[in-house]
């Protein structure tokens, strides 16, 4: 019964994940007095895609083709870890907090190496960008991770997202999280998902080369991603009030930030991380001291 | 001369039994594989050599690992590193190979020459040689010479484990010897000095101090970054391998270190459960780290070269071996559902709970700690995807890439079970844990009935509650791969062949392909207040009014070298240099001096 009610979790978080990106499309749009499209656009582009003809780069190996797979494969693995609508409603026997990073961290580890594998150097570039950022991402999730943990006394998901009274380290460790997010999901200021000019891209210059089928898997995948980071926030770092309105707030938010703020160059995201890294060791000593 | 009569005893508790499966595990491989690698471009007494060679050394860490007594530990100490010397300078006629064999052998025996004061202090105490005599005195000694033991100890396990700043010999003659025996090397010779600590400094010297594992956590924590950041910058592949080895010394002192600090801290269960996190990633190490040499081993038979900036494409011309070193990338990586992932979470597991049953700074330190390890485990998966992207992916960079062709049968057979090792090391965590707890239960000298880690022989559970299930994860990932690629497979299936984009060109060649190089160059420059990268630019000119072509050379300062061990070089040739002053050449000279101790040593005598 548990399970088949976490199953129908992950396949309902999965079917609106595409209107999360929707929905900020149409708020930065309309925040910049433009109309845009509608809040279905991404299914229609998943839908398009799907239909299309893909074209395979001669030089790729089965690395490339697997790619988008495995990086569908570890979203919606990681997603299944997650306890979005109750606390219980998640495979906490399959593993914890943790264990979220590394299961993210499997899929990028495949989507880098697709980019290297067409031989072009705009793949190249993004892979080494996108891994150079995740790179200094890590600490700061884990630090996050550790924080709202040493709250609950557990690296169990249940136990963390059970709310046990609002402790102040867990709000700065969503703070360092929220930066994480911006991270992981190619956001402004750190990725731009708009650009296409292949210079400046990090995510979308990795996966330049996929079309088709497999562009849609990716897609898919960056959205499941997306939603699994925001229902991390929402859900489980800051466990009380209504769940839809903190979706609301945290989908608000990253719409603000992005047409408030230009793209930082790639040294300067370093920065960024590292003040994010200052505020996660922030959240771990008020943890530490009680709070 | 009561001291030289040696009880030959050997010892074969659960910790020596650990080590001596760890030894089997990477050797018996590595052994099947040489028939393959050594079977061109040698005679047959080198031959004849090489296995000889190989043997005795797989069996002089055997006796390391197994024998009771200090006396006979350190004579198979010092056999283990001669031998493994002489396997270094196997190919002696590269003037590399003896360079690389000189530093490590200096360096091994600046080691052995700690150990040994080590073991004459205790010695002094112990009245024997024998462990349980070592062990019986260590509980009588002062603190202070204690103190002095263990740092003895340390610096000396510490260099032949390779730890910062005394791994400078580890990326010279690791790479330098034959694949097989760089495997045996990294994956076992390392982890007998990690044996060495756990053996002399846990088990006989008990811990006494916080500091000691304070200093080993910090230790541990730069051995990995170092180890990492080095790494990344290096393109010949088994060099790269080999500074992974330095990182990963550190995530293994991790889980030593942590260990230490909750012993001292009357925390039997989660020292316990740290010592495990940090054996498991040892047996972890030496089976990936092992698998990856012999993969970097069948690409240099097969390319006649190491430096990955000549490499690529081999994917397609040698599939065995991509497959096989792919899942060695994955496993050191940490990713999921591969061995390594296992032991980082249970590192990060250990530094959790001991956050968790400290107080103040202790929370913060380990909490920093893991951290620096996540940092390392991100950069580890940079590197690895610098290092198989490089290598097996896109277009092959020179000749010899395009010409590769996949080793023979003994070598790939090598890989495939090296590799199955990997995945069975992975999903079979739970009984894996329930070993290590009595080896470390062994080691600590602490009670282990009653612990249990795991909720069943599926899942790994550090806390109650706290749940890790490698098969599980295992299964879902296989089960949404399958769903998405059935679904994919339905409608239409159109899929033609095309040419990488470039920007409207279509004649891009691998000179176009991003290179080593260029992928760690964020790293350098992020980095760079550490490594100090600087540049060369060369003119080649036809003449003097035409540049023909530009030579662009990147290089970064080798830190420890120029401000460590290269003023220490000069301070010792320097001496060495004014004491030869002392020595004429003269007769006379030399019968003065005979004349004048003479004299000294009669009234020294004659004082009483």
């Amino acid at each position: 019964m548990k399970t088949a009610l976490i199953l129908i979790q992950i396949l309902l978080l999965i079917a609106v994940s595409p209107l999360v990106s929707g929905i900020i499309r149409k708020i930065k749009n309309n925040i910049r007095m433009r109309k845009g499209a509608s809040v279905f656009q991404p299914y229609y582009n998943l839908a398009k895609l799907f239909g299309k003809e893909e074209v395979v780069s001669d030089t790729t190996s089965w690395i490339f083709k697997a790619a988008p797979f495995v990086v569908l494969a570890s979203s919606v693995c990681a997603l299944s870890l997650v306890p979005v609508f109750a606390s219980t409603l998640s495979f906490s026997n399959m593993g914890d907090f943790l264990a979220i990073i590394f299961i993210l961290a499997l899929g990028r580890f495949f989507v880098a190496l697709a980019g290297l594998d067409a031989g072009s150097a705009f793949g190249g570039m993004g892979s080494s960008r996108e891994m150079f950022i995740s790179t200094f991402v890590e600490p700061v999730a884990l630090l996050s991770v550790f924080a709202v943990s040493l709250n609950a006394g557990s690296t169990n998901l249940a136990a963390v997202s059970a709310p046990a009274g609002l402790k102040l380290s867990s709000i700065i460790a969503s703070l360092s999280l929220f930066v994480v997010t911006i991270a992981e999901t190619s956001r402004i200021p750190v990725d731009n998902q708009e650009t296409h000019l292949e210079l400046t891209m990090i995510h979308e210059a990795m996966v330049l080369e996929y079309s088709g089928k497999s562009l849609a898997l990716i897609e898919l995948a960056s959205h499941i991603k997306q939603v699994l980071f925001f229902s991390l926030i929402a859900a489980v770092v800051i466990p009380w009030g209504d769940f839809a309105l903190k979706m609301a707030a945290v989908i608000a938010a990253v719409s603000l930030l992005e047409v408030s703020i230009a793209k930082m160059r790639l040294f300067r995201a370093v920065d960024l991380l590292s003040f994010a890294l200052v505020i996660s060791i922030m959240a771990v000593i008020v943890s530490a001291a009680g709070y | 001369m009561e001291y030289l009569k040696i009880g030959f005893s050997l010892l074969f508790d659960p910790l020596s039994l650990f080590f001596l499966a760890v030894i089997a595990l990477v050797s018996v491989p590595s052994a099947v594989y040489s028939i393959g690698y050594l079977k061109e471009g040698h005679s047959r007494g080198e031959k004849i050599l090489a296995w000889s060679l190989m043997t005795a050394f797989v069996l002089s860490m055997v006796l390391v690992v197994t024998v009771g007594n200090a006396f006979l530990f350190l004579v198979a100490w010092e056999l283990m590193s001669l031998l493994s010397y002489f396997l270094v300078v196997f190919d002696h006629k590269h003037e590399k190979s003896v360079r690389a064999g000189t530093i490590y052998i200096v360096m091994t025996h600046i080691g052995t020459a700690f150990i040994t004061a080590a073991f004459l202090i205790i010695y002094k105490y112990a009245g024997s040689f024998d462990f349980s005599a070592f062990k019986q005195a260590c509980l009588l000694m002062p603190d202070n010479v204690k103190n002095i033991v263990f740092i003895f100890l340390l610096v000396g396990f510490g260099t032949k484990a390779g730890i910062v700043p005394l791994h400078i010999w580890l990326p010279y003659a690791h790479p330098q010897a034959p694949s097989h025996i760089s495997s045996i090397m990294s994956g076992v010779m390392i982890k007998t000095a990690i044996y060495g600590m756990v053996r002399f400094i846990i088990f006989i010297l008990g811990v006494n101090s916080l500091w000691w594992g304070n200093l080993v956590l910090v230790l541990a924590v730069v051995s990995c970054l170092v180890g990492v950041i080095y790494a990344l910058m290096e393109h010949d592949l088994k060099k790269l391998l080999a500074y992974h080895s330095v990182e990963n010394i550190g995530i293994i002192l991790l889980g030593v270190g942590a260990s230490m600090v909750f012993i001292k801290m009357g925390n039997p269960v989660l020292a316990v459960f740290a010592l495990c996190a940090g054996l498991y990633h040892l047996i972890n190490h030496a089976v990936f780290k092992g698998l990856l040499f012999l993969g970097a081993g069948a690409v240099y038979k097969a390319t006649g070269t190491r430096n990955m900036e000549n490499l690529g494409g081999l994917i397609k011309l040698m599939p065995w071996t991509a497959a096989t070193f792919l899942v060695g990338a994955m496993a050191i990586s940490a990713l999921p559902p591969f061995n390594g992932f296992v032991s980082e979470w249970l590192t990060l597991q250990a530094f959790f709970l001991g956050a968790l049953a400290t107080a103040g700074s202790y929370k913060i330190f380990l909490s920093l700690c893991a951290a620096m390890l996540a940092l390392t485990g991100g950069l580890a998966a940079s590197c690895f995807v610098k290092a198989f992207g490089v290598t097996f992916l896109a277009m092959p960079r020179s000749a010899h890439a395009r010409e590769a062709k996949e080793v023979s049968l003994s070598m790939k057979s090598a890989l495939v079970a090296m590799s199955v090792l990997t995945i069975i090391l992975g999903l079979a965590a739970s009984l894996m844990i329930k070993i290590l707890v009595v080896v470390s239960g062994c080691a600590t000298g602490i009670n282990t009935v009653g612990m249990n880690f795991t909720l069943n022989n599926f899942t790994l559970a550090p806390q109650s509650g706290t749940n890790l299930s490698v098969p599980l994860i295992a299964l879902a990932l296989i089960f949404v791969f399958g769903a998405a690629w059935a679904l994919a497979g339905t409608g239409k299936k159109r899929v033609c062949e095309g040419k990488t984009w470039g920007c409207g060109y279509y004649n891009l060649d691998s000179r176009t392909e991003y290179t080593a190089t260029a992928f760690s160059k964020p790293f350098r420059i992020a980095f760079s207040f550490f490594l100090m990268p600087y540049t060369k630019t060369e003119k080649i000119r036809e003449s003097f009014y035409h540049v023909k072509s530009f030579k662009y050379e990147v290089f970064t300062t080798p830190v420890f070298r120029r401000y460590i061990y290269e003023p220490t070089l000069n301070v010792i040739i320097k001496t060495a240099q004014a004491m030869r002053k002392i020595q004429p050449g003269s007769i006379h000279v030399y019968i003065a001096y005979i004349f004048i101790t003479i004299l000294a040593l009669i009234i020294f005598v004659g004082r009483s």
